[in-house]
């Protein structure tokens, strides 16, 4: 069992998402070490891109400052190399997939192997296409990250059948960002998932309370919370460690409340 | 071409999961309808009655004489309804939406070309209709701007990124996946994912069947090139596509070199560009190291793009298409050469096309034949174009 399951073991995962170099480098290596140490289960450090079509305006902007403050993937792989020798948690990077071809995809999973980031969430790269990347990922053991939609239906069990790691259910129709309402039938397409893989099913996109975690969790294996956290990092710019340390142990209690009570179709 | 879309190696269906279901959808209607005799008749009937089809092949005769070697064609793209090709596409996409069942449609636009098309298409055929458009653009076209609202098009504009071009397609890929249930996104070039490239190209190959039709019947033989300008490349595909089996024509595609292909202000994107995978294709994109997009310059905002249609990536590769820079300053001295010459005045983007023969007629015999597509007509640039030369023009 790798890394990445086992943060799944025994619990609802709380998976933290940051844009790496926002607003620097330096600030993104202390918020992982923060993350980690306040209830973080999977940290998923996102390669910052001009043009991230996924995205909605708080990790848009996000990626802006990164890109202004001069972040690179080679200076993300260096970061990622020093933090590795305290933060033992599952770290993957998000990335769209033009800067992972453009850099090579084989030197790329080979740089992750390197560094040790754990898997790869690709948001560009369903799964049609995602023998684009596979064979490099097998080659260094980089897990790639498979999502489903809300509009997956029927593709969910061809996607469910080959994933690994977790499964990253995409929890409403557009880009990333808070939303005071998740009307998804969550639940469904969880249920959809169990019927043909064992592979643990984390909610993303939209969830911005430690109730919205809750509630997620309770029908889920994990969840995802990304601009939630990138909000205090750019409300707070270097000094959002605190903040979000403060976030992430509320996400995490959150969580814990949900394990207590008897999952509905959760964990498997 | 094999499935998911390929040309060579580019093409594909690089998108979000929550897509991947329209874009199988849209690709089973498109199959469908594309062999359903009543859309082929319904849409032909458009073309013609609506958008004043076929359009004019011209003689060129006093810019022939002019330039003193090949003889130059002029295929007026111009002349259509809404004044350049993009109603070729737009009306064969909006016409699909509606059989599908689509309520709404939403597009991106560069010059504005497009978003009048589309805005126009959507009064004719009942559908609500959303434009997105780069505030950079909706400046230096600020006339399409009211004259798509003039259509009853809502106009959203894009203050993301650079603002141009590129940007309103990420917003309008970000407004698709969020309501994708009655809405089609009507893409305004040969670019995106499959079936986009290959459904683009086949409402816009009646302009090279025309001009097969046409020259055959002036000349009695094929033309030793045809020229077009390219961004993300429909007019060009458009063109060329009905004689890539005829290799004594060459087919060229000119492209935007902004301020000159030794600077960073351009958009030469197979001059300079690289492989990369973006806006859902494999394709050549104008980008930094690290696979970021760079900002593109041109003064023509329909070309005014980073990436390039993946078929024309893959002609260019098999070199069965020649792909050649034209820069901001030739294409404007174009503009103002055909408008003296012909009485034609020819969009900024195509004026990059009239720019390039200018170049290579004078060094052809009077037996050889050009046809230059003009992709649309120049009305407005006229203000942009004031403004570049130190006018200030008062739209």
């Amino acid at each position: 069992m790798n890394r990445i399951a086992r943060a799944f073991e025994g619990k609802k995962a709380f998976i933290a998402f940051i844009t790496g170099g926002d607003p620097n480098i330096e600030t993104t290596e202390r918020l992982i070490i923060a993350l980690a140490e306040n209830g973080a289960d999977i940290i998923e450090i996102g390669i910052p891109f001009s043009d991230p079509v996924a995205e909605g305006p708080i990790i848009q902007a996000a990626d802006e400052r990164a890109l202004a403050s001069g972040c690179t993937v080679d200076k993300l792989f260096d970061m990622v190399e020093r933090v590795r020798k305290s933060v033992t948690i599952p770290l993957l990077f998000m990335s769209y997939i033009n800067p992972v071809f453009v850099y090579g995809t084989e030197r790329f999973m080979q740089k992750c192997r390197t560094c040790g980031i754990d898997g790869v969430i690709v948001p560009d790269l369903p799964f049609e296409e995602q023998d684009e990347i596979s064979p490099a990922c097998e080659k260094y053991g980089i897990t790639l990250i498979s999502l489903i939609a809300p509009t997956s239906h029927e593709r969910i069990d061809a996607i469910a059948k080959n994933a690994e790691g977790f499964i990253y259910c995409v929890s409403s129709l557009g880009v990333t960002g808070m939303r005071s309402e998740i009307n998804s039938d969550i639940a469904e397409m969880t249920a959809r998932v169990k019927r043909v893989s064992s592979t643990p099913c984390a909610v993303g996109f939209g969830i911005s309370t430690p109730q919205q975690a809750r509630e997620m969790a309770a029908v889920s294996d994990g969840v995802i919370v990304g601009s939630a956290i990138v909000r205090l990092v750019a409300e707070y710019g270097e000094a959002c460690i605190e903040p979000v340390a403060k976030f992430a142990r509320e996400v995490a209690a959150a969580l814990e409340q949900s394990e207590g009570e008897a999952g509905n179709g959760g964990r498997t | 071409m094999d499935k998911k879309g390929r040309f060579g190696k580019y093409g594909g269906q690089y998108v979000p999961e929550t897509l991947m279901k329209n874009l199988h959808e849209l690709e089973a209607a498109y199959q469908h309808y594309q062999n359903d005799p009543e859309f082929q008749r319904e849409l032909l009937d458009l073309l013609k009655n609506f958008a004043g089809r076929p359009s004019l092949l011209y003689f060129a005769e006093k810019m022939t004489a002019d330039l003193g070697g090949a003889k130059i064609y002029l295929k007026r793209e111009d002349l259509n309804h809404t004044g350049s090709h993009k109603i070729n596409n737009v009306l064969g996409q909006v016409l699909l939406a509606k059989k599908m069942g689509k309520t709404r449609v939403i597009a991106e636009t560069g010059a504005g070309q497009h978003g009048v098309a589309t805005a126009t298409a959507s009064a004719l055929m009942g559908l609500e209709c959303e434009i997105f458009m780069g505030k950079e653009d909706t400046e230096r076209q600020a006339l399409n701007v009211f004259r798509m609202r003039l259509l009853g098009a809502k106009v959203t504009t894009v203050t993301s990124g650079t603002m141009t071009l590129k940007d309103a397609v990420n917003e309008t890929m970000r407004e698709w996946v969020s309501r994708i249930g009655d809405t089609h996104y009507v893409l305004g070039s040969v670019m995106g994912p499959h079936p986009f490239p290959t459904m683009v190209r086949d409402f816009q190959k009646i302009i090279g069947a025309e001009i097969k039709e046409q020259i055959m019947l002036a000349e009695g033989r094929l033309p030793d090139a045809v020229i077009a300008c390219i961004g993300g490349g429909s007019n060009a595909i458009g063109a060329f596509y009905e004689f890539i089996g005829d290799e004594s024509v060459r087919l060229i595609g000119c492209e935007a070199a902004g301020l000159g292909i030794d600077t960073p202000k351009n958009a030469a994107t197979l001059t300079l560009g690289t492989v990369g995978v973006f806006h859902g294709m494999k394709s050549y994109f104008c980008q930094d190291e690290y696979g970021q997009i760079a900002p593109v310059h041109s003064i023509s905002a329909g070309l005014d793009y980073p990436g390039i249609g993946p078929e024309h990536a893959h002609l260019s590769d098999i070199k069965r298409a020649e792909y050649v820079p034209v820069t901001d300053a030739e294409a404007v001295e174009a503009f103002e050469y055909l408008s003296r010459t012909e009485g034609i005045i020819p969009a900024i983007e195509s004026s990059h096309a009239v720019a390039y023969t200018k170049k290579i007629a004078p060094d052809m015999s009077a037996e050889q034949i050009i046809v230059v597509n003009l992709s649309g007509r120049g009305d407005k640039d006229v203000a942009a174009i004031a403004r570049y030369k130190g006018v200030d023009a008062n739209e």
